[in-house]
């Protein structure tokens, strides 16, 4: 590990602490250390095969559904190791959206937004249930557009809109973290425009970690970027520093589109 | 020499058609010739069985003999009806329907979890060879289970054991299907709301597959509907309606069979054959619907 990974970050949220991850001993991801500033967006990047996906699923103990996966180092959330709290709890404390939008196809809107308390059978009054459906989708700028078709089913919104509905679902946990994974790889430049938007203004509230294949998107919105390469993680600094003036080699020939 | 010319593409040209139109109408004759078999039969049931099918029909018992033979004699229509089998019919299909769905799903759901592990593999060909198990051998295998030791004597509970395990592999499988249709993606989604497993396939994965679910279940139900082998050895028959599963109970297929057997009976042969193709129709239709609309 050279210095040039390592960026000054006072108070993280979250904090990886040499993580490996391996899929029957091929590692995937190698000693990765990153600290993760609260109210930041950090963008993951890297070539295909990198490791990126792989790690942000273990933010969350996704990776955990594929058998033979094991991982070595501590992540950190809030102080507290990941890897030592029940899943489940782990979580509700950082939501997840995926690269498709995956609305549930019998759950209508409001249900939809509601998911995470209705599956998990967490009692709510209708009055606050109506208060957390429409804090969620007013905060992903979706309220306006589908107030008056709550109950219709989800999968009739556009690709766009099904995929603000998914923030929005993994918002009304008010998670500390949201993790995406290419979140807009499957929009329209429009959709995917307005979802940036929505990045920018999300991290007053909550701290985003998005693995994204397009640099343009880690310009435009994030403020720390990660640069990963065969599983190491090769840069990670201040995003407007690294895409003006890259430390290492290797990162200065993906940004300048040599190799990726 | 122009006009010969003219002929001769023209000829050219319509013995290509004639050839297309060769190739149509063998395509044409060989589908009807598919379809003839189903249009006769039911033809032949509404037929012959219309005559037969009223109210009373469907609330009134079997006749006896000597009743369905003074009607024939004197040229009216057998009194009385298959009520017996109706009721039968419906109380072994339903209790073999509680035994074999839970069941089925849940083996269904274990086989989706566990795709590649000897244990499931193992246990989809056992549901795989036990679908080509012919009908009489589970028909016995009930008798030799459920009349000789359980119920000691001929049972609707017998009749319900072997067709609920005729069914099963029918549901293990399309459970199986229905859930390897859903998108992982669907479950990452609950999962990543902190949902426990059980509560992914029990609220999500299930509901989801709902339609699927049901398609296959009334596809089993059709197809144990008109078993008769079985029922032989194990329901037996009988001439008035039983609610009691421990004794003899009568199904529509048996009173078929047995009105064969009786020459005084034989115009409630094509009524009771009418009323069991159209249940069976009307479920696979029903469940044609389904599908369709899970596409």
């Amino acid at each position: 590990m050279t210095i040039s990974t390592i960026a000054e970050v006072k108070n993280p949220i979250l904090s990886l602490k040499d993580l490996s991850i391996a899929y029957d001993k091929n590692y995937a991801v190698k000693n990765v250390s990153v600290e993760i500033k609260k109210n930041t967006v950090t963008a993951i990047m890297g070539p295909s095969g990198c490791g990126k996906s792989t790690l942000l699923r273990a933010l969350n103990r996704m990776h955990e559904l594929y058998e033979n996966i094991t991982t070595e180092g501590e992540a950190l959330l809030n102080g507290q190791n990941i890897y030592e709290m029940p899943a489940i709890k782990l979580r509700r404390h950082m939501g997840m959206v995926f690269q498709r939008p995956n609305p549930f196809p019998t759950m209508s809107i409001y249900d939809n937004v509601i998911a995470g308390y209705k599956l998990n059978g967490i009692r709510t009054k209708k009055q606050e249930r109506d208060e957390i459906v429409e804090r969620s989708l007013r905060d992903v700028a979706l309220w306006e557009e589908v107030k008056d078709s709550l109950f219709k089913k989800g999968t009739f919104l556009s690709g766009g809109q099904q995929q603000r509905l998914c923030i929005a679902r993994a918002l009304a946990f008010s998670p500390e973290v949201i993790l995406m994974d290419e979140p807009t790889s499957a929009l329209d430049p429009i959709a995917t425009s307005k979802i940036e938007d929505l990045l920018v203004k999300l991290k007053e509230h909550y701290t985003i970690v998005l693995v994204t294949h397009n640099m343009s998107q880690a310009a435009r919105i994030s403020d720390y970027s990660l640069f990963m390469y065969l599983g190491e993680l090769v840069e990670y600094g201040k995003t407007k520093n690294m895409f003006t003036n890259p430390i290492d080699p290797r990162t200065e020939e993906y940004l300048t589109g040599k190799f990726g | 020499m122009e006009s010969i010319h003219a002929l001769k593409s023209q000829d050219h040209s319509s013995g290509r058609l004639r050839k297309d139109k060769l190739v149509l109408g063998g395509v044409i004759v060989l589908s009807l010739v598919t379809i003839s078999p189903i249009i006769l039969i039911i033809w032949k049931l509404v037929a012959e069985g219309y005559r037969q099918i009223s109210l009373d029909f469907l609330i009134k018992n079997t006749p006896d003999t000597f009743e369905a033979m003074t009607a024939v004699a004197n040229g009216e229509l057998i009194p009385g009806g298959i009520a017996n089998g109706i009721v039968g019919t419906l109380l072994m299909v339903v209790l073999a329907s509680a035994l074999a769905i839970p069941i089925g799903v849940l083996t269904g759901i274990y086989l989706y979890e566990n795709q590649g592990s000897f244990m499931a593999n193992l246990t989809r060909n056992i549901s795989d060879i036990l679908q080509g198990v012919p009908s009489i051998v589970l028909g016995l295998i009930s008798y030799l289970w459920v009349v000789k030791h359980i119920t000691m004597g001929f049972s609707a509970l017998a009749g319900s054991v072997s067709l609920s395990i005729m069914m099963l592999p029918m549901i293990v499988r399309s459970t199986e299907e229905t859930l390897k249709m859903i998108p992982e993606s669907l479950k990452e989604a609950a999962l990543a709301l902190g949902v426990p497993y059980h509560k992914v396939i029990l609220r999500v994965l299930i509901p989801t597959g709902f339609s699927g679910l049901l398609t296959g279940i009334l596809l089993g139900i059709s197809r144990i509907l008109g078993e008769t082998a079985p029922l032989m050895l194990t329901a037996l028959g009988s001439s008035t309606i039983n609610l009691d599963m421990t004794k003899p109970t009568s199904a529509i297929p048996l009173l078929i069979w047995e009105f064969y057997n009786d020459p005084n009976m034989i115009g409630l042969i094509w009524s009771s054959s009418l009323l069991l193709m159209a249940m069976i129709l009307i479920l696979n239709l029903v469940s044609k619907q389904l599908a369709a609309k899970r596409r």
